[in-house]
């Protein structure tokens, strides 16, 4: 498909703009004013349309799709949630950072406090900032908090430790915040190891990051005594809330011990993914960490006012423009609205039934590393299909000529040739009998007719794509016009 | 309501094949000990109520204000296109592609936004989009840390006061000097920042319009900086970029913004994102998401996710970031606002916020008392000194439903009775009329 600037013919015009209702300016200096064209594609609105609409038919959705990407929980966004988001479109971001301008963003105000409030006690923490503006985002902030309450109490740390089966951006965040990495292996039940976490831990580590249930989708009946050996050096704990829509009314972070939290809202809440963003992350923190959250922080004030605070002194400091990923919080918020207490609780199981109907009905065909009962994902292994020389990546691509957008491959790092799939509770039997029957038909193929896998996908706009010449020539903008 | 759609009978026969009597034996591998203690939310409700409970939250809300204010929150039209196309449930409701066959409208689109940003700007290479603006200097800082191998950075005082709060926060736990310069009236003070560059500095860090709202030919800073083993990092305001000079023919190396200003609507700020753009040499060294050009089998273009190896997923802990997500629709809203504009829409929106500015700029200093403290040219903002402190003022136009604009004495203490005032296309001559009737009135009534 032609790209938009293919498609520009100069002097064309799309969208007209008001016309002036002042006297022209005089002009700026002309060492500050631009001497070429910036190369913006001139259309029509019509092209425009017509482009981007067939664009967007070059994608599979959750609209369109089923898409059992493991870890990401692609769920049903409910449409609803569109049209509370568009209430709040015009609020300004600087208005209630000018005297007297609180008054004015009264209900935005209130929405951030009272989402806070929720999601407070969905994960038994005492407060929570809204500001971090992607999961990794809160990853950074929590760590960074543990980091100024050690910094605070004249703790000298150095490291922190991750699992294996950890998301990346566990490791990467903790870098962030200063910290050096112990990486612990999981064990044969695909937990991380007690015995070699027990022999890391020392004072000099500042905090253990975990994510429970883990990315095999395995709950770690032990992590109880992980927290208390992580405090017994006073480390704090930190929870990974990638996959929290597994347990929710079942298990508590903070109830088990947990010091910090940073939940995906565009998984467990709801949100759309929007082809790769906006999410946000918001963190929660037992009382001890309270005084090191971002600012500014948002208070009730009165009965029914609220407010904002900026000085705080022990705090971090600001980590995004202002209050984090506003249209997405409203968006989660009505989504906790309209589901309530039973709601999410009903969420949760059938998440976790959703993902055992699946292993159950697979694991005739798939390696399973990991046998026991799973929470909202399963994690399989193409290891026999790779002695037909056939890869996960290559069950990926058969699947999207089915019309099913593939589960996540090669993650968890841990199993070989990984396949996670992640169904969520939205999905319905009949949609992933479909799923099921591909995949059978799949595991058939990679013994009597491997070649089928391999050439896949055939029914795309494009075939496999060379990613080492993208690689290598680093082509990422257009440049010819 | 959780929209699970299997019936009693479906839970049955899944609950069989899988060997279990009920859903609460799934939960099984969770000790006793470790159930929740508490989960006290409220019932559900349909989508219908709680509209009318968000609706009253959004009545809580003021409306119909006059915007003269900025600070890194821009009110500008959006085109109906923009939310008609990006709202294409494939592309909402698809996640980041990394399976690029059945991907390729999400790739191409940030292909075509990454193209725009790199035209935009005057770079080479540009990723997929960045949280927002703030965040993305943070990451721009690090990259010239990064690339340069070195770590010291001098920041103009002149950028967003909250940017800088940013880069401190990323910074906080790193070995780095920041030499912060204090802002003067007009252009960044060359003087201090020659004073501070040496040849231990990663980065001059600049923001042009700077929070002032005074533009600045950047050329000068950056052959200095180069002629240091230095890069010259420049945030900028994007919708100036169509009738001012881009900050690659400045020389600058690394260059980031905040894209809400681009299709994206104020939101009480976010979400929108950032972009961040650099010139060839230093691609290895650029945080998030990359979408690269290639070919299929069958030698079509197509696109995929490239030099993954610098990201977190692959690297871990020697990442060039933690970033994982972009901010992929507002992105795409930034590209479909761009296109629909045009390159002569475009340079028509810079040249109207231009003009209006201009405008109000003179009719309001044109009140007794009343001086502008840009010492050089403006784009769409410009402080104005007040005989008065500025608080008071402002909290007095609100009550006329006039935000006129930015105090400045929380942000410099010294500029009390400054603020910043902001003026894009969608404000009337009429508007600023009444605000600078409305100002006169405040300050003299």
């Amino acid at each position: 498909m032609e790209l938009i600037f293919e498609k520009s013919v100069t002097g064309r015009r799309g969208v007209r703009l008001p016309a002036s209702d002042v006297p022209r300016a005089a002009a700026l200096p002309a060492n500050l004013l631009h001497s070429a064209p910036v190369g913006l594609p001139e259309v029509a609105e019509l092209d425009l349309v017509r482009h981007f609409t067939n664009l967007s038919r070059r994608n599979f959705s959750v609209d369109t799709n089923f898409y059992p990407l493991g870890s990401c929980t692609m769920k049903y966004n409910v449409k609803a949630l569109e049209n509370a988001a568009g209430l709040f479109a015009g609020v300004h971001p600087m208005l209630p950072l000018l005297p007297g301008g609180e008054t004015h963003a009264q209900g935005a105000l209130e929405m951030l406090f009272e989402l806070g409030g929720l999601l407070s006690e969905i994960t038994g923490m005492d407060e929570v900032t809204t500001q971090p503006l992607a999961g990794a985002h809160g990853e950074m902030t929590g760590v960074m908090i543990i980091a100024a309450y050690h910094r605070a109490r004249g703790n000298k740390k150095r490291y922190v430790v991750v699992p294996d089966s950890s998301h990346g951006t566990n490791p990467a965040s903790a870098a962030m915040a200063g910290y050096e990495i112990i990486t612990i292996p999981s064990d044969t039940s695909g937990d991380m190891d007690l015995e070699l976490f027990r022999q890391a831990m020392t004072d000099e580590v500042a905090a253990v990051m975990m994510t429970c249930p883990n990315t095999l989708g395995l709950f770690n009946p032990h992590i109880k005594e992980i927290c208390d050996i992580a405090h017994a050096h006073d480390a704090l704990c930190y929870y990974d809330g990638a996959n929290l829509n597994a347990i929710m009314g079942k298990v508590r972070p903070g109830d088990v011990g947990f010091d910090v939290i940073h939940l995906n809202l565009h998984k467990t809440f709801g949100t759309p993914h929007g082809g790769g963003g906006p999410g946000s992350g918001p963190v929660g923190v037992k009382e001890a960490l309270i005084p090191y959250l971002p600012v500014p922080r948002i208070v009730k004030t009165s009965e029914v006012d609220f407010g904002i605070e900026t000085d705080r002194p022990l705090s971090i400091g600001r980590t995004a423009n202002f209050f984090g990923n506003f249209g997405v919080m409203v968006k989660a918020y009505a989504y906790i609205t309209m589901l309530g207490r039973a709601g999410l609780i009903q969420v949760s199981e059938q998440a976790v039934l959703n993902a055992n109907y699946i292993m159950a009905r697979l694991k005739g065909y798939y390696d399973l590393p990991f046998e026991q009962t799973c929470m909202h994902e399963c994690v399989f292994s193409a290891s026999r299909q790779l002695k037909h020389g056939v890869h996960a990546i290559d069950i990926a691509k058969f699947l999207i000529d089915r019309g099913f957008h593939p589960p996540t491959v090669y993650f968890p790092l841990n199993v070989k040739e990984a396949i996670m799939i992640e169904p969520t509770e939205t999905e319905s039997k009949s949609t992933m009998d479909a799923f099921i029957d591909v995949m059978i038909e799949a595991a058939g193929q990679a013994g009597h007719n491997p070649q089928a896998l391999l050439d896949a996908p055939l029914t795309m706009p494009v075939s496999r794509l060379d990613e080492t010449k993208a690689a290598r020539e680093q082509h990422v903008c257009c440049v010819d016009y | 309501m959780s929209y699970c759609p299997n019936t009693p009978e479906e839970i049955s026969d899944m609950l069989a094949a899988i060997g279990a009597v009920s859903v609460d034996d799934l939960f099984a591998p969770i000790p006793a000990a470790l159930r929740a203690k508490s989960f006290d939310l409220p019932d559900g409700m349909s989508e219908f109520e709680m509209l009318r409970q968000m609706q009253y939250l959004a009545d809580r809300n003021a409306k119909h204000l006059s915007l003269f204010i900025g600070g890194g929150a821009y009110d500008h039209v959006i085109p109906a296109v923009v939310d008609h196309l990006s709202g294409r449930a494939e592309f909402y409701t698809a996640y980041t592609p990394y399976q690029p066959e059945c991907s390729q409208g999400t790739l191409q689109a940030l292909f075509e936004y990454q193209s725009v940003i790199c035209r935009l700007t005057g770079m080479d290479v540009s990723n997929a989009s960045l949280y927002d603006g703030g965040t993305a200097l943070a990451e721009a800082a690090v990259m010239a840390m990064r690339a340069t191998g070195r770590r010291k950075l001098i920041l103009d005082g002149g950028i967003n006061p909250y940017h800088r709060q940013i880069v401190a926060t990323y910074l906080e736990d790193q070995e780095v000097e920041i030499v912060t310069v204090t802002p003067g009236t007009g252009i960044a003070d060359r003087a201090a920042l020659m004073a501070a560059l040496d040849d231990r500095t990663a980065a001059i860090v600049v923001q042009n319009p700077n929070f002032f709202g005074t533009l600045d030919d950047l050329s000068d800073l950056a052959a200095e900086a180069h002629g240091k083993g230095a890069l010259l990092v420049a945030s900028v305001y994007p919708i100036s970029l169509g009738m001012v000079k881009s900050p690659g023919a400045m020389g600058a190396d690394i260059v980031v913004g905040d894209g809400q200003c681009l299709g994206n609507p104020l939101s009480f700020g976010g979400p929108a994102f950032g972009f961040i753009a650099a010139k060839k040499a230093f691609i290895r060294s650029m945080p998030g998401r990359i979408i690269g050009q290639t070919v299929d089998r069958q030698g079509r273009r197509g696109f995929v996710l490239t030099l993954q190896a610098r990201e977190q997923h692959i690297k871990r802990h020697k990442a060039t970031s933690n970033i994982c997500s972009n901010q992929g629709l507002c992105a795409l809203k930034g590209l479909i606002f761009m296109a629909s504009v045009g390159e002569t829409g475009f340079a028509e929106l810079a040249r109207l916020n231009y003009d209006k500015a201009e405008y109000a700029k003179e009719r309001l200093s044109s009140i007794k008392g009343v001086t502008v403290l840009n010492s050089g040219a403006t784009f769409n903002e410009f402080t104005l000194v007040l005989p008065t402190p500025a608080e008071p003022v402002v909290e007095r136009l609100l009550h006329n439903r006039i935000a006129a604009g930015v105090p400045l004495g929380g942000f410099y203490p010294h500029l009390a009775d400054c603020m910043v005032v902001t003026v894009t296309e969608k404000r009337t001559r009429a508007e600023i009329d009444t605000l600078a009737e409305k100002l006169q009135e405040a300050l003299w009534n």
